[in-house]
């Protein structure tokens, strides 16, 4: 007998802990609203019955603000959600509550989980967990996700749960109770009545959206609820969360003892130096500074070391004297050194320094700075036509623009939403960090990191200044809101990070081994015949150079209008970090690219000045981002014109601005 | 008044929050009721939005969400 379970409960309240914690799935944990962008369903471990639990968004309340609310509270109220266990972070009761009560009155079998309780424990302050549960009258069991305590108390209290349901509870006052058996009886939806009626009061007819009911009864209804409620102190949309809130505060006081005498916490105090109106845009930058200087300095540079050596003087450098042990011919050896491990091999010696960026990003996610960010940033952003919530997808955009697209789903507003997708592909993503880390080394080899650096800077200047252009179409009319949680900071646990890092990793591997492989065998094949499949001698007579040089007159203003450069970027639509492969397939230097990355050095500067590289750089900075990201933008966007008009624009813009620098640096003499 | 008029370090009562809106729904779900207590915390370093403590957690709103929260300031306790 299996049983299907949700969880649910408040953004920062330690679900996707818990999660992890009952399923042992490599599941992704942060610390800022928003980071279950999914559902994710995972099996409960070390379980002798099948239990199924789904991980829902954290939501603050069962009202649909955003997109996230709306996932939550389709699942929550579908019969494949059979028992809810609702997650309450302990250490923030009253907020957390209101939705445990909106959930009770869902009508489903219930157990609370009572997390966070060693916070509450080092506080010093007393909360009663008997008297709460009898309050709420389903089973709470308390619980410390991020320790794994109190686990088998929770798998324990779902199975031996008897599905029963919690009696509503009639904490509303006598004329909202009166009413809600009449609407009961009008309404006549079959389950969750109470709820329903209580959203009718709250919302008026398209509460019972979905359900079977006469429009014009409705209207007859709602009139009839307005006019019992005319002389009420309360709107009538204000009611049912305002009397909610009247038992929070009424029960947490029975239950609750906060201790007066506690230190200002260090959560607090941190908060105080770091959003400080003077330093907190000192300490911002100098942050970002950091992440930066440890992902592509000293240090991602020493594991890049050792990771290179691993790969080319153990790894490749057997299957070559292998291959020529056994003797292959020279078109397989050919196949398999110059097209799979060089393609592949290109983009992989940029692992290292890729992984440390999302190990920085993951830190900065999970310690609850991102949201301090967005607070810091907010005003800034505003003139941009973004909010501050906007901040944190493009921040994630500097590791991939995939969860970062995915992220803006915090943004209840659809057209900062939609704006903010529109620029988060202008945050540079790591695997275009390997086209900049080629072409410095080829042409700025006494700047390499300032000219890396200064890529960065244009990307969220391209991004900012489009913001300001395209808010007056994208965004003009309704004004944006911008309430956001401030979680208490915390200590990022090394599980937790590993585990973010290792996924996005293990995502960068599995390209490297699918779609590179894949694209650098298919460019080898096509540079190495010809269209009447002949080999050819002359990589310009094959099938990718008659392309190439179909194509290459587009890019010829742009100062790069040589057919392998031209067909690397086309390339590059598949994974950007298909550039540098497509690049070391096609100069021919694929199979030595891994062991000395500057390869490429003298087959580029044949074709390339300083001048022309930098403006290819740019290209490839703001061009349309890879097929995965636009699919996810499709998805996100739920609309193909805006889909194609955001990647139109950003090819339009890449192509504007590599025009503009090197027509411009022309004029001035550069070369 | 309302909130927006309210300095860091003070407190108020909520006494009512603005028309019917999605907003206002909003911030009456995060706990911003009738009756209850806020502490303005801080500005953001260019002036908004805003940190409040309210029900012991931390929210952020801009001020032009602020003006919408009417209040009653409460005298200091020193």
């Amino acid at each position: 007998m299996s049983i299907k379970i949700a969880l649910v409960g408040n953004p920062n309240s330690g679900k996707t802990t818990l999660f992890n914690e009952l399923t042992g799935s490599n599941q992704y944990v942060g610390n800022w609203p928003g980071v279950t962008v999914e559902k994710k369903t995972g099996k409960v471990r070390n379980c002798p019955q099948d239990i199924q639990v789904t991980d829902l968004p954290g939501i603050y309340s069962l009202s649909t603000y955003s997109l996230e609310e709306v996932i939550a509270r389709e699942y929550i109220e579908s019969t494949e959600a059979e028992l809810i266990v609702n997650i309450v972070d302990a250490s923030n009761l009253e907020r957390n509550l209101f939705l445990s009560l909106q959930l009770l009155e869902v009508g489903k079998p219930m157990v609370i989980a009572l997390n966070m309780m060693d916070v509450l424990e080092h506080r010093g302050d007393h909360l009663d967990v008997a008297k709460l549960q009898k309050e709420l009258g389903v089973p709470v069991i308390p619980i410390v996700a991020a320790k794994g305590v109190g686990i088998d108390d929770l798998v324990n209290a779902i199975l031996s749960h008897d599905r029963s349901v919690a009696p509503f509870k009639e904490i509303y006052n006598p004329t909202i109770l009166k009413l809600v058996k009449h609407l009961e009886k009008e309404l006549k939806v079959e389950t969750s009545s109470k709820m329903h009626a209580l959203r009718f009061i709250d919302e008026g007819p398209s509460a019972i959206d979905g359900h079977k009911h006469e429009p014009i009864q409705m209207a007859v209804l709602n009139e009839e609820v307005d006019r019992q409620l005319q002389d009420y102190p309360l709107d009538r949309d204000m009611i049912i969360s305002d009397e909610k809130y009247q038992y929070i505060t009424a029960i947490t006081k029975k239950v609750f003892v906060k201790n007066v005498d506690a230190k200002v916490s260090l959560s607090r105090r941190i908060d105080e130096v770091v959003t400080h109106r003077v330093l907190a845009i000192p300490i911002f930058l100098l942050i970002m500074y950091g992440v930066f200087m440890t992902a592509f300095g000293p240090i991602g540079g020493t594991v890049k070391s050792a990771f290179e050596y691993l790969i080319n003087d153990i790894i490749i450098a057997n299957i070559a004297s292998f291959l020529i042990n056994v003797g292959v011919s020279e078109g397989l050896y050919s196949l398999i050194v110059d097209g799979m491990l060089g393609g592949v091999g290109s983009v992989l010696g940029f692992l290292p320094e890729i992984a440390v960026l999302f190990l920085m990003l993951s830190i900065l996610e999970d310690s609850g700075y991102m949201s301090r960010a967005a607070f810091i940033m907010d005003r800034m952003l505003r003139r941009f036509g973004l909010s501050g919530k906007s901040f944190i997808p493009m921040i994630l955009g500097f590791g991939c623009t995939v969860p970062a697209l995915m992220a803006t789903r915090t943004l209840e507003n659809e057209r900062d939403r939609r704006l903010t997708m529109m620029i988060t592909p202008f945050m540079s993503c790591g695997a275009r960090f390997p086209i900049y880390a080629v072409m410095a080394a080829a042409f700025f080899a006494a700047d390499q990191a300032l000219v890396v650096y200064s890529m960065y800077v244009l990307g969220i200047a391209v991004a900012m200044l489009s913001g300001l252009f395209l808010k007056r179409y994208v965004t003009k009319g309704r004004v944006s809101n911008f309430i956001m949680e401030l979680p208490e900071y915390r200590m990022p646990t090394l599980r937790n990070l590993f585990m973010h890092t290792w996924e996005r990793v293990k995502g960068f591997l599995i390209k490297a081994g699918t779609v590179l492989l894949f694209a650098s065998m298919v460019i080898w094949f096509m540079s190495t015949y010809d269209f009447s499949f002949r080999m050819v001698e002359d990589s310009s007579l094959s099938i990718i150079g008659s392309l190439g040089k179909a194509i290459a007159p587009i890019f010829s203003p742009l100062g790069f209008g040589e057919w392998k450069a031209s067909m690397a970027l086309i390339v590059g639509f598949v994974a950007k970090e298909a550039v540098v492969s497509t690049m070391g397939v096609l100069y021919g230097v694929g199979d030595v690219l891994v062991s000395n990355p500057d390869a490429l050095t003298t087959p580029l500067q044949a074709v390339f000045t300083p001048l022309s590289a930098y403006a290819f750089m740019a290209f490839a900075l703001l061009y349309t981002p890879c097929i995965a990201a636009v699919v996810t933008l499709r998805r996100e966007m739920a609309s193909l014109k805006w889909t194609l008009i955001a990647i139109g624009y950003q090819t339009a813009v890449a192509w504007v601005v590599a025009f503009a620098i090197y027509q411009g640096g022309l004029l001035i003499g550069l070369r | 008044m309302t909130l927006k008029e309210i300095l860091p370090g003070q407190r108020c009562i909520i006494e009512g929050v603005g028309k019917k809106s999605t907003l206002r729904k909003r911030i009456i779900d995060m706990g911003l009721t009738m009756g209850t207590e806020v502490m303005v915390r801080k500005f953001a370093p260019m002036g908004d939005p805003i940190e409040i403590t309210v029900r012991g957690y931390e929210l952020t709103l801009r001020l032009q969400e602020a003006a919408e929260i009417f209040v009653r300031r409460l005298a200091d306790e020193h």
